[in-house]
């Protein structure tokens, strides 16, 4: 969809008498909106700061400041670094490939690029350890060389970016298709470089929609949890994510500890939503001075 | 590069950025994929029928498809309802509700799993009051139902949303200057706009909710043959080294996630092919 409808649409006010509803149809209608919400999000919401914080604040910050949480919250950012910047060059790649050229097989690719989203994310584990497991027709060879990939970083890594792969490549997919090519070509005709072009034109009309598909793409890699479970072997310490952290806290009882270690990436999932409202204004209000001059 | 096969452009950059595009897809996504289907070829047609027709693996079937399409349809309802009260009134808080509509695709699986099992748990804060109802929800199917609604409450509101706030208003007024009361105008004008986006959205929360794994084991109680969704089973053949039954039971899941993808760009297709025509 055109960012520039939106814009002009929220502008709209639907007072108008002909198309409105009779102001009890109104709140019947925003109060169910409310209930649902309020059932599925907002207590939701509430309860996993209220649970962190059952036996006060010290207990709280205790929950993470221990050596095994500390291991797994360095884990999910080491993950996250190398998966991340991966899937933001991937994305631009793609990008640029599809949105600036003409060539066959391009819808299929489009397409194509999608699928990890369809997959389930037990799925995406599994087929690394078809691959690399000591039962693959790999695995003797990766023994005999001492290469750990299953149970061990690179497999968690691996699943991290099958399941991430496709948040960058989403958002500037659309958004650089829409922009066209005249920029560039000009750029080009006017004797700039490859790179000088891609640096100067294009990076600066994509680089919001760029932010937010890296703030998307980390928020999923940070909190990864199924992919992550079948390749992780859950070693304390070692191979345990923040999301498996919390899984094994709960598991062993340890309710406050685990929506301690949960409400740190509730604060990212804030953080990342809080981005995308952020950006979505700012792109509106961008497409609106164009509009105007 | 076979040159021919794409249009010519003075802008550089194609071979590279084509080719690392196609090279690091196949490698992370394709050739890993691929595998799935070469491990589960090395069995007998019979072999494989057996392993994805036990009656465990049908429970799970019916668990988690079942309970996806309700959740999908509750979502349809409810959803729509969302959409249309974001778009077309004003209310306090409005912004905040929109840009939280989004948090179950932004919480982790995890952490929406064990915040579900406490608050449906028949201590929770809603659990003890659907308790002397006689409703179970933690530990039961009604509880995969509840999780997997959670994880597909954004997919409706945000394909229903653009299509509401695209909607051109002028042709309401039409209907109700030529005589239609609200309610006729609603199901005469606007629903038959919104159809392809509501269905679309509706396949989009089912087909995320099928392969959802890590909100569902917390709140499910995992029972065999009763709340055993099939990514479980999966997960549980693969913790016994039964990697053929995991593959099999892989297998059909990817296949039918297929077959749904397939489904929502055919309803994608529609929808826009019908706002051409306009």
């Amino acid at each position: 969809m055109n960012p520039v409808t939106i814009a002009t649409n929220t502008d709209l006010q639907w007072k108008d008498s002909l198309t409105t509803e009779s102001s009890l149809v109104r709140w019947v209608l925003i109060g169910t909106a409310f209930l649902y919400l309020t059932l599925f999000l907002f207590v939701p919401l509430v309860a996993i700061f209220t649970e962190a914080l059952k036996h006060g604040l010290s207990s709280y910050v205790d929950s993470f400041l221990n050596d095994d949480a500390l291991a797994a919250i360095r884990l999910t950012l080491l993950v996250a670094a190398v998966a991340v910047p991966l899937n933001a060059l991937f994305g631009v790649a793609a990008a640029w490939a599809i949105a600036k050229f003409e060539f066959v097989g391009k819808q299929a690719l489009i397409t194509l690029i999608d699928m990890p989203l369809a997959v389930s994310p037990v799925i995406s584990g599994l087929i690394y350890v078809l691959l690399f497991g000591a039962q693959s027709w790999l695995g003797p060879w990766l023994a005999e060389h001492d290469i750990k990939i299953i149970f061990a970083l690179p497999g968690i890594v691996l699943a991290t970016i099958f399941v991430t792969v496709p948040f960058v490549a989403r958002e500037l997919i659309p958004l650089m298709q829409s922009q066209g090519r005249e920029e560039e070509e000009a750029a080009i005709t006017l004797g700039a470089s490859g790179w000088q072009t891609f640096t100067r034109v294009t990076l600066p009309n994509i680089k919001w929609s760029l932010l937010y598909g890296v703030i998307l793409c980390n928020a999923r890699a940070m909190g990864e949890f199924g992919a992550v479970s079948v390749v992780s072997g859950h070693i304390r310490g070692l191979t345990n994510t923040m999301p498996l952290h919390v899984e094994i806290l709960y598991n062993e009882y340890n309710a406050v500890a685990a929506f301690g270690v949960a409400s740190l990436l509730t604060l990212l999932a804030i953080v990342t939503l809080s981005a995308k409202a952020l950006i979505e204004r700012k792109t509106v209000s961008l497409n609106r001075q164009n509009i105007h001059v | 590069m076979n040159l021919s096969l794409k249009q010519p452009s003075v802008l550089p950059g194609f071979g590279l950025t084509l080719g690392f595009t196609l090279f690091y897809f196949s490698l992370i996504v394709l050739i890993p994929l691929s595998g799935l289907f070469v491990k589960t070829s090395s069995l007998s047609w019979e072999q494989f029928w057996n392993i994805v027709t036990t009656p465990r693996a049908i429970a799970s079937y019916q668990l988690t498809f079942g309970a996806s399409l309700v959740g999908a349809f509750i979502n349809g309802i409810f959803g729509s309802i969302i959409a249309w009260v974001l778009v077309r009134y004003h209310f306090p808080g409005r912004s905040v509700v929109d840009a939280l509509v989004d948090l179950p695709f932004a919480l982790p699986t995890a952490v929406a799993g064990i915040t579900l099992t406490s608050i449906y748990a028949s201590n929770g804060w809603i659990g003890r009051y659907l308790e002397p109802l006689g409703i179970k929800v933690a530990f039961t199917p009604l509880g995969v139902l509840v999780a997997l609604t959670f994880i597909g409450l954004p997919f409706v509101v945000r394909t229903v949303q653009p299509v509401l706030q695209d909607l051109d208003r002028e042709v309401e007024e039409a209907a109700t200057t030529l005589g239609a009361n609200r309610w006729q105008t609603f199901w005469a004008v606007i629903v038959p706009e919104l159809w392809p986006a509501l269905l679309t959205g509706i396949a989009m929360a089912f087909a995320r909710a099928v392969g959802e794994y890590g909100s569902v084991i917390f709140i499910a109680g995992n029972m065999p043959l009763k709340s055993e969704i099939t990514p479980l089973l999966i997960m549980t053949k693969l913790e016994q080294y039964d990697y053929a039954g995991a593959t099999s039971l892989g297998v059909v899941m990817l296949v039918t996630s297929f077959v749904v993808a397939l489904m929502i760009n055919l309803l994608q297709w529609w929808s826009s092919a019908r706002h051409m025509n306009q």
